[in-house]
């Protein structure tokens, strides 16, 4: 460890010391923390030595002295109303790490829907919170755990069916000094239920924001549940969130990531299926330009006999981005007859851009089917010039092509507000994409045929 | 005005001369044949034509409607009305072939300054094309010519003729491959667009074409150039003989 890093360990205690002092909650919680400090200052921030890190580089979020926000900055509903979701179940909506209940909507739905503080000492929020998530392996998580003090609490009870989705979002405000935000979401799905959750991430404002938010979601056994991770925070934040799935005897979960803004951005995907009959879709899609750096890191793990799992993510790629995309499938022995599928396909649509992309299997169960596959390509001439040759302009006609791309990812959604909610914010980002590309496209683009090769 | 003027066209592709030196007038109402031996230039003079940007005009004017063709975009030729019949239709995973035609379709009338057109007043009028050209509406939710056989992307391409009702319709091959039923019916789709203000630049091997869509020109190119011109007639003397007379009566001008 350098000295600079061991500076910013001594800042984080600090900022530690002071938030323990102030913070709330059980005798429990205080030893969860704690435990959780302790850890992330054996390990500090990974580094690209780190087989986990090895195509991210966070020193620039260990070199930044972030710091807490002492209170949330006052907004008012209109200052949010662009992001406001008519048909959801519920809404809520943190700021800058704060729970604010006159922008939030809590009715509407049959279980607890709430933020975390008030439910804290809750024998429900102690039998299920930092049971899933784990601190051992990703400082991250450890640090989110060490700070974490609110979040959405949600449980739906037994049976219910949710048609519409509870929407978490979550503000950055305008940051003149490096902040940093943990939020912590607690989602309990009990036997035959059916949810939605749509995570979202935006920015009001720019400034140097760290938002490392852990969600540990249970889905009880026969339940039918889809998590939305939406990532539309201003290029100059870091975002790293873990979303920890556990799932119960024949769930069926399907997490659909959303990767469109952020600067350097880790979006972690940790499903176990620990039930037997579970199935788990992975589904993603993530684009960027400029210097936005997009890592998906997936770590599916099979636990139990029975279960299939799905990983399908897509990558759009322009100027100088680069994105990563890490599928490491464990399956553990006794998870025989696991069907475990994983495709990452790319497209590149500048020669600066940049796809890092490796599976890793590790198998200790002798009757499995496990496949990955993995694909690079350019945005294919002649069919630029077939729609173009119909009448369809330049920047049209590439739109069409990226959207057709991206059309793989919203078509293995559930149709409904939040697969709507998605395909809006896709079509209106790849209209600037395709926009951008084609101010551009005097670069050395020169195109015969299929152009994909095979990396996996 | 001629519709199409051809002047002294070179291109290139590569680096290397495909097109080398073509001359051709195509006037409204008529219908002009094209043949020549594999590799002899006729899809580069179609491409170049319809602009695509992989080939590169070394020398020549082309002037369309009296507008210089070769300053326009594929997107702006094919507003001005120009239309190629691909010989290899390319297929497009994820884009509906209703919503591309319809988008098409939208493009050239709003360069023309017509209103869009909605899916009510689009849909009888696709159906009744689908109808000339008797496809399978099916085919029409799926992917623009994902998984279609030849045959099939053949029509296709004739049914967005007959959709975007060009000026100037350049058909490269649409005839290879096609059974005799399917030959008829993509005929019959290009000759109802026949009309005294449009022109069309059909590209054939075979002369069994030329029987439904009668030709008032038919020209052979060779290497590059137009080396012989005629009538209907030429076609029949090139089915009897081949190519081989011309190419020897060619050679010496092409030393
Ligand atoms: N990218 C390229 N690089 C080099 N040569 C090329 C390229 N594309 C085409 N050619 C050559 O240009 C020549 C003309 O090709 P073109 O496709 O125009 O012929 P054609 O008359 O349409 O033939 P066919 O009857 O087989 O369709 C051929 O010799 C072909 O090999
Ligand atoms: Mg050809």
């Amino acid at each position: 460890m350098t000295t600079t890093a061991i500076e910013k360990l001594d800042h984080h205690l600090h900022t530690f010391t002071e938030f323990a002092k102030r913070a709330s909650g059980p005798s429990w919680l205080k030893k969860l923390r704690e435990d959780a400090f302790a850890r992330f200052c054996e390990t500090g921030f990974p580094t690209t030595r780190d087989e986990d890190w090895r195509f991210t580089n966070v020193s620039a979020i260990a070199r930044t002295p972030f710091e807490l926000a002492q209170s949330a900055t006052h907004l008012s509903n209109a200052d949010i109303a662009q992001w406001h979701m008519e048909n959801s179940a519920a809404e809520l909506v943190f700021v800058d790490g704060y729970y604010v209940p006159e922008l939030s909507r809590l009715q509407g739905v049959k279980g607890t829907v709430t933020n975390l503080q008030p439910a804290i000492t809750s024998k429900e929020v102690e039998s299920h919170l930092g049971r899933y998530l784990n601190i051992h392996r990703d400082p991250f998580s450890a640090l989110n755990t060490a700070f974490a003090a609110d979040g959405a609490y949600v449980r739906i009870r037994r049976g219910t069916l949710l048609e519409n989705p509870i929407h978490l979002l979550f503000v950055s405000t305008q940051a003149n000094t490096p902040r940093m935000v943990h939020p912590r979401n607690l989602l309990v799905c009990e036997m035959e239920t059916q949810a939605t959750f749509i995570e979202q991430y935006v920015s009001l404002g720019t400034g140097t924001v760290l938002s490392n938010s852990a969600t540990e979601l249970i889905a009880g056994e026969n339940s039918n549940i889809s998590h939305y991770m939406i990532e539309r925070e201003d290029t100059a934040a870091f975002n790293v969130s873990t979303l920890r799935i556990q799932q119960e005897r024949s769930s069926n979960v399907a997490s659909h990531s959303l990767l469109l803004g952020g600067g350097l951005v880790r979006n972690n995907v940790h499903p176990v299926l620990a039930g037997e009959g579970s199935e788990c879709l992975i589904n993603g899609l993530f684009v960027g330009s400029g210097k936005q750096h997009l890592d998906n890191y997936m770590h599916v793990e099979h636990a139990s006999p029975h279960c299939s799992s799905r990983q399908f993510y897509n990558g759009i790629l322009d100027d100088h981005a680069h994105g990563v995309f890490h599928g490491r499938i464990v399956v553990h022995k006794d998870a025989q007859k696991t069907d475990a599928k994983q495709t990452n396909r790319n497209l590149l649509l500048s020669d600066d851009a940049q796809i890092d992309t490796k599976p890793q299997l590790e198998i200790y169960a002798d009757d499995v089917k496990c496949t990955h596959g993995a694909t690079i390509g350019q945005i294919e001439e002649n069919a630029l010039f077939y729609l173009r040759s119909r009448g369809i302009d330049e920047v049209s006609a590439r739109r069409l092509l990226l959207l057709a791309f991206a059309s793989e990812c919203l078509d293995r959604m559930k149709p409904g507000p939040a697969q709507a909610h998605a395909e809006q914010l896709i079509h209106a980002h790849l209209l600037n994409v395709a926009d951008h590309a084609h101010s551009q496209s005097a670069r050395t683009s020169k195109g015969t045929g299929r152009n994909w090769e095979e990396v996996g | 005005m001629h519709l199409l003027e051809i002047k002294n066209l070179h291109a290139n592709v590569d680096g290397h001369e495909i097109l080398k030196g073509i001359n051709l007038i195509l006037n409204p109402g008529e219908v002009h044949s094209i043949m020549g031996p594999n590799g002899s230039g006729k899809s580069t003079l179609a491409q170049v034509l319809s602009r695509h940007p992989a080939y590169e005009v070394t020398d020549g004017e082309v002037l369309y409607n009296g507008k210089d063709l070769l300053a326009m975009k594929p997107e702006e030729a094919a507003c001005e009305g120009v239309f190629l019949a691909f010989q290899y239709p390319v297929e497009i995973p994820g884009i509906s072939n209703t919503y591309f035609l319809r988008s098409a379709l939208n493009a050239i009338r709003k360069y023309r300054g017509e209103d869009e057109m909605d899916a009510m007043d689009f849909l009888p009028m696709f159906r009744e094309k689908l109808k000339l050209l008797e496809m399978d509406d099916k085919l029409m939710n799926r992917s623009v010519n994902e998984g279609f056989s030849g045959g099939e992307k053949k029509r296709n391409e004739i049914l967005q003729m007959a959709i975007l009702q060009p000026k100037l319709a350049i058909l490269d091959e649409t005839d290879s491959g096609l059974d005799i039923d399917a030959l008829r019916i993509v005929a019959n789709g290009v000759n109802a667009l026949r009309g005294p203000e449009r022109a069309m630049l059909v590209v054939t091997h075979y002369q069994r074409l030329l029987n439904y869509i009668v030709p008032d020109f038919v020209h052979v190119l060779v290497d590059g150039r137009i080396v012989r011109s005629g009538g209907k007639e030429l076609a029949l003397e090139l089915e009897e003989k081949g190519y081989g007379w011309i190419e020897a009566e060619a050679q010496p001008t092409s030393a």
